[in-house]
């Protein structure tokens, strides 16, 4: 075997870039330019604006009562610069949802731009449309869905009280990698305030078409719900353990491991 | 104490030394997130005038954090070294920067004891980048364990084969990749996805096997938390570096889950295993400006000076390798390039003045206002200011921790403009492989030699 098919099995192991070769001390030209592309999609990711009316359209399509909400951070570079902003309304935000709100209810779900709105765009609708059925057939009540811009993972605290909600779920574009620009991320709180803290979150992570695909996502999603309205409680003293659903029940120990005399 | 200047009808007054370390500093997005920046860029200016007329001996007699509320305080006052501060006792910071630029290296390892961080960031706020640069180069820290880092002329690599599944022959490959482009003289570290001893102790199982294999002279460590290291030691793995995360208050340590008592714990365990046939620097610890005010840990104190604290908590433990991962926390800390930059400049200088063998970790996020020219600046102003070592991450993309570091190609590019050698043990290693030659040049053949003496691996 040559030292070229031999390189070319070994990369076949890993997704990192290995076996590239060199010209000189630098990488040939269509490796620069495959690296420029993977970064130019990952800065696109986090720099475009999410298109709030398409993505309130694909929601209602769900039939699904949609809000839309704003962060106190009023543009993308002080999103960037200042998280403390991006997780608080902002006043005219705060002032619609406390108008909005009805009596309280189980869920509150919020779709947030976060660091990818490709994540958002490509990702979210798909989710949802996985998760409400199995919401509805657990009898929860619903929130509308907020549609929140140049928001943290915790506007769903602040979204989550106001609406008077025992749970939030927020759906939000992740901080894109060169081969992932498109990663949401599922953050659930139980009893949403503001100044609860990560510790006290589930999260889903790599949501994507090619991660952890939306239809297994919404899966755990609607299991972690279950389970955190019914113990009152998220964070790390819940672990997801839906895995074990969905592999069904231990397999019986075989005979000959079967405990006391036989 | 305040402290005041003027500049013509305006005075400027700083209420206490936190707010003049703070104003005095290069505007960083991390310090106004915080509430400290200066308000202006002639405050900033004001406060850097009133910084170098102040002592140096001032800033050992009043610590920015208190001496009985914070261990790392008590760790840097407890192990001062009078004797060596004497030859600058009577300077300012003024004074002091210009003592640097003229001083020659015996002179900056001999004083490097009693040098606290906070007379280090002092000195660097009213430094330029080429004042950093200038003075860093000379200023040479030398370690060992299965070779020898940091002599002068050398540029080490930290092989960085991540996974994102932890998974052994995808990681090997990475490795046999890193080793053909004469990649892993400071060390072969891994950072793995599970936390777990059971996936710490497959980790260093392969390392150790990969190294004993191939008799490569270098040492292996898997990025860890400690305590998972220490079980590991207990359990009688082989460990050759303990490797973990530090901050420059006590605060942000327990936010890492560590404590001093702990790191010593983990020294002492480390160094009674006697892996190292050359020198006993057993540590790897990582740093990185913000982290101390991403944990709310921060005393009111510049991300800066805070960084430079964590570099005392370093020296304690005589470490082989200390990096600044110094774009990976994000842009609320260091917004752009320029701020990478500058930021990356600081750390190494006020590490190597301290005595503490700095590389740097030259990298970015998707999310900050950077790309790979400002990578390349940065990595190139390393190289001349001497830089201990950079990593070596396959084509620059790190798989598992999602950001871009410093490539296996770049160390090749800073090594042919700089003329920088490997560690000479590893150096002498390549060329009995074959792979490459006496000069250190790589030899044309892809690694043909690495292959063929590991046809199972490369199977």
């Amino acid at each position: 075997m040559s030292a070229e098919e031999r390189w070319r099995r070994l990369a076949a192991l890993t997704p990192a870039r290995i076996a590239l070769g060199r010209a000189g001390a630098g990488l040939p030209t269509r490796e620069v330019l495959r690296f420029g592309l993977a970064h130019a999609q990952a800065r696109d990711a986090v720099h475009a604006p999410l298109d709030v009316a398409a993505v309130r359209a694909g929601i209602a399509g769900l039939g699904l009562a949609t809000l839309a909400a704003a962060s106190a951070a009023p543009d993308r570079a002080t999103y960037l610069r200042r998280p403390d902003l991006g997780r608080r309304l902002d006043e005219a935000s705060a002032a619609a949802l406390a108008r909005e709100a009805g009596g309280p209810v189980d869920l509150a779900l919020v779709v947030a731009d976060g660091l990818s709105a490709r994540a958002v765009h490509e990702g979210a609708v798909p989710l949802l449309a996985a998760l409400v059925p199995a919401a509805r057939a657990s009898g929860w009540s619903l929130a509308p869905v907020t549609v929140a811009v140049q928001a943290r993972v915790a506007l769903g605290d602040a979204v989550g009280a106001a609406l008077r909600a025992r749970a939030v779920a927020v759906l939000i574009g992740e901080r894109p990698g060169l081969s992932s620009p498109d990663s949401l991320g599922i953050y659930l709180t139980f009893a949403p305030r503001p100044g609860r803290t990560d510790a006290e979150r589930n999260c889903l992570s790599n949501v994507r078409e090619a991660g952890l695909k939306p239809d297994l996502a919404a899966f755990k999603l609607h299991w972690l719900i279950a389970q955190a309205l019914t113990r009152q409680l998220t964070g790390v003293a819940l672990k997801d353990e839906s895995d074990a659903v969905l592999e069904g029940p231990a397999p019986r120990p075989a005979l000959g491991a079967a405990p006391g005399p036989g | 104490m305040t402290y005041r200047h003027v500049v013509g009808p305006r005075s400027w007054v700083f209420a206490d030394l936190a707010e003049l370390m703070a104003k005095a500093s290069p505007p960083r997005s991390g310090d106004r997130l915080a509430g400290i920046a200066a308000g202006s860029a002639e405050e900033t200016v004001a406060a850097r005038w009133c910084l170098a007329d102040l002592p140096l001996a001032d800033l050992l007699a009043r610590p920015l954090i208190p001496y009985e509320s914070d261990d790392v305080t008590r760790l840097i006052l407890d192990h001062h070294d009078a004797a060596a501060f004497a030859a600058v006792a009577g300077l300012t910071v003024g004074d002091f920067r210009e003592f640097l630029l003229t001083a020659s290296s015996a002179t900056l390892a001999a004083i490097a004891p009693g040098i606290t961080p906070e007379i280090a960031a002092a000195v660097s706020k009213i430094m330029r980048n080429q004042d950093l640069i200038a003075v860093a180069r000379k200023a040479r820290v030398v370690t060992r364990f299965r070779n020898t880092i940091g002599l002068p002329g050398t540029l080490a690599v930290r092989l960085q084969p991540n996974h994102p599944s932890d998974d052994p022959a995808g990681i090997t490959a990475a490795i046999l990749d890193g080793l053909a482009y004469g990649c892993g003289d400071a060390c072969i570290g891994i950072n793995p996805v599970s936390d777990s001893v059971q996936g710490l102790t497959g980790l260093l199982h392969l390392l150790a096997e990969v190294i004993d294999r191939f008799a490569i002279p270098t040492q292996a460590c898997v990025l860890t938390h400690v305590t998972t290291t220490l079980a590991a030691m207990n359990r009688g793995v082989p460990v050759d570096l303990v490797f973990q995360s530090i901050a420059g208050t006590q605060a942000a340590n327990a936010s890492f889950g560590v404590t001093l008592p702990i790191l010593r714990e983990a020294h002492e365990a480390a160094l009674a295993l006697r892996r190292g046939p050359l020198g006993d620097n057993v540590m790897y610890f990582e740093t990185g400006q913000g982290s101390a005010l991403s944990a709310e840990a921060h005393h009111g104190i510049d991300q800066q000076t805070l960084e430079a604290r964590a570099y005392a908590v370093a020296r304690a433990f005589r470490p082989l390798l200390v990096n600044t991962v110094v774009g990976f926390i994000g842009p609320e800390y260091l917004y752009d390039g320029k701020e990478i930059i500058r930021a990356g400049l600081e750390d190494h200088f006020c590490g190597k003045l301290m005595g503490v063998p700095l590389g740097v970790d030259v990298c970015y996020t998707n999310h900050a206002e950077a790309d790979q020219d400002d990578m390349d600046t940065l990595l190139t102003l390393l190289g001349a200011a001497g830089v201990t070592y950079v990593m070596g991450v396959p084509g620059a993309d790190d798989v598992m921790l999602n950001y871009q570091s410093t490539s296996f190609h770049d160390q090749l590019y800073l090594r042919e403009v700089m003329g920088l050698k490997r560690a000479p043990e590893f150096a002498a290693w390549l060329a009995a492989m074959g792979l490459a030659d006496a000069d250190g040049a790589l030899l044309p053949g892809g690694g043909a030699p690495l292959l063929a003496a590991a046809p199972d691996l490369a199977a």
